[in-house]
This record gives C-alpha cells, sequence and structure tokens, in this order.
C-alpha cells in the first residue's frame, strides 16, 4: 500500500446522505474478478443524469469527495472502495461513515474522514461557490484545508498510522502467528469443521424452467 | 461489573490483546466464501504465494449471481459464469470446500450454513457478505467483511478488530397476529434509523425475542446492518439447541453435552452495562413496510405516504422527497391503494421453509391478482426440497407464482432476476435501495405474510385484508 502523508486535490461536492454502496457500484458491476479497473461503475445509476456533479466538468477530475452522512451504508462489497480510487478519489469527506465502507477504505489505502456535519456544509458551500476548488487533506495534522478554512477531521490513530507507514494488515498479523496457533491448539473439540464434509445424503435437483413458469 | 454477551464471545476468541492503540486479534471459528466477494482475495494469497490456513474452517457456495431457472445449463450471463468458474478454480486449488449449483447443500450462504449445522452458538462467523449478522440469532458474533479482509481470514483465520460497542433491543409483549419478526426488525431500523447501530453489536433481548423461533430470529439479526449495526445477537437457548441437534455438523455425545454445557454461560450477565438501551413493544406493531429507498423509510401498512414537508430535519426532508419521487409516490396515498407489479419471496431475510410455508398458508386456495407476478425462490436447494416434501411447491405453481431454484435472485438482482424501470415489488428481502431489484425498480419491503397477500390483492395488503381470513391465521 502506498503512504499516504497529505492529499491536494479538487473537490466534490455530494450533497446526499445515506449514499449506500449499491449506488456508489451497482451489483451488476460486482461480477468482475479484478481487484482495478471499476471507475465506469462509479455511481453508474446517475452517470446519465447531466447534472450529477461528477458531469459537470469543473469536478470531473476531482479527487476528495465531500458527502452527507451515512456513506457507505449497506453491502460489504469493497468493489465501492475500488471503484472511487479507480476513479481517483484518495479522501472521502463525510460526518458519518457505515462501518464496513470505513474499514474497507482502511484496508485500501482511501482516506475515511470524519469531519462535523456543520464543516461539511461549510466546503459545500465553498465548492459549489468556486467549482474546481482545490482541498488540502493532511493526515499527518488530522486537517481539511479548503482556501482560508481550515478544519479537523476524526480517524483511529491506529488506521492513521498504518495508512501513513502504508502497512498491509496480513503480514503484521503474521508477526504474530506463534499466538495464533497457540489459541488454535486449545479450541475446543465441539467445535465445528467444514471438512471432512457432512451433508444429508445427496438428491438430483431439479431445475426450474421458463417454460413452466405461468406466463 | 458483569459482562454483555458480546463482550464474552470477543473474550473468548481473543487470539492477542492489541498494545498501545493497536487493535485485538480474534479468532474466526468459521468463514463462509461465495464468488462475488472472494475472486480478489484469492488471488491476493496466489500472488503472496500464501495458503489459506484452514481450509476445515473454510466452506464456500454460489449464491449471489447463479440463475434461478435451467442450473443444469451453463450458465448463460459470460460475466457470471466466470465469476462462478473462478470460485470452483479457487476452492479446488486451495482445498475449500463448495457447494456448487445443482448440489443439493446449495444456496444462499446464510441459509446453508446454519442448515448444515456449521453455525451453532458461541463462534465467531465471518463472510464476505453484510446479511453475516444472520448467524448472531445462534448466540454467535457473526459480521461481515471486505474483500481484504476475506484475504486476511483466509491467510491468518484471525481478523485485527477494535471492539464494538453494545445496545440491547428490548422486545417486549406479545406480537398481534398477522405480524412477523420482520415487522420488529423493519420497526426497530425505522426507530433508530439507518446510522443508528454504527459501530453497535445489537443483542435483540426481551419476551417477544424468546418467543420467536430460530428462522424468525435470523430475519431480525440478518437486518442488523440496516441499521448499520456490525452485528446482531440472540442468547441462545433451548430454542437454539433444539434447532442445532442433529443437523449434519452438529456436536455428539460427549462433544454434544461439553457445547451445551458452555452454551448455557452464553448470557449477559444480570449487573452488566450496555453501551445504549432502546425498547419496542411488539404488542403495538402491525404490518410494516417500507415507503423509501432506504430501509429506515419505513411505516405501518395502515398508514399513507409521508409528506417530505413534515419531517423536521432538513436531510430527513430532502431524502423523503428525492425518495417519494424515485417511488414515484404522492403524499397522502394510503399504502394499500398502491399496486405492485411484482412479489419477491425469497432472500437470506424471508426465504427459509417457514417463510414459504407461512405465505403458502395465505394464498393457499386463492387466486393470484392478474397484474401482479410472484416470484418463489427458495433460500436453499434443501429448502426447496423441504417444501416440495411438503407440498408448497404446487400451492406455489397453483397459485399462479413462479416457483424457482435457489439463490440471492431478485434481492440484489446480479442474475437475470430484476425488475424493470420504473416496476414495483413488495419484497421480503432487506433493502430498498434505489435500483437494487434493478434499474429504476421501486423496492417496498414486507414480511412473507404481506408479501402473500399483495400477491392475492395486488396492492399492498395484508392477511386481514383478504375476506374470509383462512383458517391458519383465525
Amino acid at each position: 500500500m502506498e503512504k499516504f502523508t497529505t492529499h491536494t486535490g479538487i473537490g466534490v461536492p455530494l450533497r446526499r446522505s445515506n449514499v449506500d454502496t449499491d449506488q456508489i457500484i451497482p451489483a451488476v458491476y460486482l461480477k468482475r474478478i479484478t481487484r482495478t479497473g471499476f471507475e465506469d461503475a462509479l455511481f453508474a445509476a446517475w452517470k446519465g443524469d447531466a447534472d450529477f456533479v461528477l458531469n459537470q466538468p469543473a469536478y470531473t477530475h476531482g479527487s476528495v469527495l465531500v458527502a452527507g452522512p451515512d456513506f457507505g451504508t449497506g453491502s460489504s462489497r469493497e468493489h465501492a472502495v475500488w471503484a472511487l480510487k479507480d476513479y481517483g478519489f484518495k479522501v472521502v469527506i463525510a460526518s458519518r461513515f457505515a462501518d464496513i465502507f470505513r474499514g474497507n477504505s482502511g484496508k485500501q489505502g482511501l482516506l475515511a474522514a470524519v469531519v462535523s456535519q456543520e464543516n461539511v456544509e461549510l466546503l459545500w458551500k465553498l465548492l459549489e461557490t468556486e467549482p474546481g476548488k482545490e482541498i488540502t487533506v493532511s493526515l499527518e495534522d488530522r486537517t481539511v484545508t479548503c482556501g482560508e478554512l481550515t478544519v479537523p477531521f476524526e480517524i483511529d490513530d491506529y488506521v492513521r498510522w498504518r495508512l501513513m507507514e502504508g502497512l498491509d494488515d496480513i503480514g503484521l498479523t503474521l508477526q504474530h502467528e506463534a499466538d495464533i496457533t497457540a489459541f488454535e491448539a486449545k479450541r475446543a473439540a465441539w467445535r465445528p469443521r467444514t471438512l471432512p464434509a457432512k451433508h444429508l445424503p445427496s438428491v438430483e435437483i431439479e431445475a426450474a424452467r421458463a417454460a413452466d413458469m405461468p406466463s | 461489573m458483569g459482562t454483555t454477551l458480546a463482550e464474552k464471545l470477543w473474550e473468548d476468541h481473543l487470539v492477542r490483546k492489541g498494545e498501545d492503540g493497536a487493535p485485538d486479534l480474534i479468532y474466526i471459528d468459521l468463514h463462509m466464501c461465495h464468488e462475488v466477494t472472494s475472486p480478489q482475495a484469492f488471488e491476493g494469497l496466489r500472488l503472496a504465494g500464501r495458503p489459506v490456513r484452514r481450509p476445515d474452517l473454510t466452506i464456500a457456495t454460489e449464491d449471489h449471481n447463479t440463475p434461478t431457472l435451467d442450473i443444469d445449463l451453463p450458465i448463460a450471463d459470460e460475466t457470471s459464469r466466470k465469476q462462478v468458474d473462478k470460485l470452483r478454480e479457487n476452492t479446488r486449488e486451495f482445498g475449500v470446500r463448495i457447494h456448487s449449483l445443482g448440489d443439493a447443500d446449495q444456496g444462499i450462504v446464510h441459509v446453508v450454513g446454519p442448515q448444515l449445522g456449521l453455525t451453532m452458538p458461541g463462534m465467531t462467523v465471518v463472510c464476505g457478505d453484510s446479511h453475516t449478522s444472520t448467524h448472531g440469532a445462534f448466540g454467535s458474533l457473526a459480521f461481515g467483511i471486505g474483500t481484504s479482509e476475506v484475504e486476511h481470514v483466509l491467510a491468518t483465520q484471525t481478523l485485527p478488530l477494535k471492539p464494538f460497542k453494545t445496545m440491547a433491543i428490548n422486545v417486549n409483549g406479545t406480537l398481534p397476529k398477522g405480524t412477523t419478526a420482520k415487522d420488529i426488525i423493519l420497526a426497530i431500523i425505522a426507530k433508530i434509523g439507518t446510522g443508528g447501530g454504527q459501530g453497535y453489536v445489537l443483542e435483540y433481548r426481551g419476551d417477544a425475542i424468546r418467543a420467536l423461533s430460530m428462522e424468525a430470529r435470523m430475519t431480525i439479526c440478518n437486518m442488523s446492518i440496516e441499521a448499520g449495526a456490525r452485528a446482531g445477537i440472540i442468547a441462545p437457548d433451548d430454542t437454539t439447541f433444539e434447532y442445532v441437534k442433529g443437523r449434519p455438523h452438529a456436536p455428539e455425545g460427549q462433544d454434544w453435552d461439553d457445547a451445551v454445557a458452555y452454551w448455557r454461560t452464553l448470557v449477559t450477565d444480570a449487573d452488566a452495562q450496555f453501551d445504549a438501551e432502546v425498547d419496542l413493544d411488539a404488542s403495538d406493531l402491525e404490518p410494516f413496510i417500507t415507503w423509501g429507498t432506504n430501509p429506515g423509510q419505513g411505516l405501518p401498512l395502515s398508514a399513507t405516504v409521508p409528506n417530505p414537508e413534515d419531517f423536521a430535519d432538513e436531510a430527513e426532508r430532502e431524502a423523503a422527497a428525492n425518495a417519494l419521487e424515485y417511488m414515484g409516490l404522492t403524499p397522502g396515498t394510503p399504502f394499500r391503494e398502491i399496486a405492485v407489479d411484482t412479489v419477491f419471496l425469497g432472500s437470506c431475510t424471508n426465504g427459509r421453509i417457514e417463510d414459504l410455508r407461512a405465505a403458502a398458508a395465505i394464498i393457499k386456495g386463492r387466486e393470484k391478482a392478474p397484474n401482479t407476478r410472484m416470484l418463489v425462490v427458495p433460500g436453499s436447494a434443501r429448502v426447496r426440497l423441504q417444501a416440495e416434501a411438503e407440498g408448497l411447491d404446487q400451492i406455489f405453481k397453483d397459485f399462479g407464482a413462479e416457483w424457482r431454484n435457489a439463490g440471492c435472485s431478485m434481492c440484489l438482482g446480479m442474475n437475470p432476476d430484476q425488475l424493470r424501470p420504473q416496476e414495483r415489488s413488495a419484497s421480503t428481502s432487506n433493502r430498498n435501495f434505489e435500483g437494487r431489484q434493478g434499474k429504476g425498480g421501486r423496492t417496498h419491503l414486507v414480511s412473507p405474510l404481506v408479501a402473500a397477500a399483495t400477491a392475492v390483492r395486488g396492492t399492498l395488503s395484508s392477511p386481514d385484508d383478504l375476506v374470509d381470513a383462512p383458517a391458519a391465521l383465525a
């Protein structure tokens, strides 16, 4: 993961609350098996609307999204984070994030910065008054700066440290492999295992046919 | 001071306590995979040269984009087929058990786990799917994770996590006739909002919860995520043990006795403190539906479409106005007059045998409304077999419903089962987001009873609206 210290880029005001992950990336785009190339799927349902903020030339190349509360609710799809990253976003600012979305962002180096709704409103006004205005986000200082306005943001200390160091979670965990092995040694015998597989007798499953459906 | 159930489970799975602000390392007892959120995780393992640490604690099923027709033929949609093929290839390479399309144990992961007896009390359960909260109904800590975390669990069988906060949801009283677990959870979400549970494990408590069957408890825990919660949990009791006993992977002999002895300790201590508490009286409930585009936008079926002007909060007012425009609804319209094009009975929320039985009891001997289509999609192949053994399939077919093969289907429309633009559904699933069931589709979330009654009348309805209510409900 790339190290994140500060980022400056065009701010994009997204005046919507409860932007769920089905809006960020509809399920039809989740069939891909790669981890990149999801930029075309970002906000797919809104892309056809000429008024949508990312369709306005001043904001098209934005990299700091400023959204309403409860951003990223719903499905656990990490594709939502990949789509934002692939499009070019480095930071999402909102007053509240869904837990899984925020977790996924931290794993992928997308900064989810919690800013009070009052300050989000101020940022929206600045970005709408001067479309294309840049925002600087300093992870080191935990601040968001837009022109004369500088406001603080919150982020978990550990996530901040990991983002700043660009560290991979699996590598960190495997440093404690001996602890995992010791834990496994004392697990109770009754705890289930998927292998060897047990199940009821296998039965032929009849395929439903379109021809049998009522017209 | 005592501890809550969620805290006990955390303690029992603690591999290593985090120091200096680092998260705790938590052991994962069961990891379920499906085709959509796992390919990039397996690819990550391959690139790093890492094996799956515990294939014997991992299981995969095909559910999200599998078709519900012609399941014996190659999947027609090329990208879906490739994704399913990729899962088969990955599970073969890494030695993970899989239940593929056509297999009697194929189905939605959250239906299959409990059915095989792999989900039981006192566990940690994860899956790259937010509705993993379903398994909390057994008294397990169960939550959805992203693909990076899927890779992490495959590689280490653990997750680095910060402790969750705890919220008690006390549901007392007796559910009135015609209301169900679905109405309880929709009412809870409407009460606390889609962000109300953020950071919390919700523990559902009280007489009304104790009186529920295991499948009804699963419906409640399933939608915890719709309130923004990390997980939902219900302390195990005899209802739970009875449900687990005798299932393929249930403990036997001494193991069973040891397990039950441990499971009986899985309760929140009387003197434990929750970080938050919410009360709901089940006796006051009526059939509940959603009118908007997030699961918190719900009201009793007896109400009318709300007027955005009546919302005090500006953000809520704007959200309501946007939702009504998308849903094509006019304030003041009685919900019971809203015509529905498609009724969807299925999903990990309401696709189990009890849900099918409840709906079948309503429609039996009645005729489907002519302009309404009904799609019945069992949560798993075993549920379908069970329903057929009980003759439920014939009831649905005689009624004019489509009897399909198992999967997630129209809940999220990744397979061909989708709404057309502006088409309106009454759906027993869990999300009414814009476009969720198909681009432009309009979703009302409902219970299986409301779904069935709606299919009879063609407008949003409860069984009470049907003339000659069937004996089963009297």
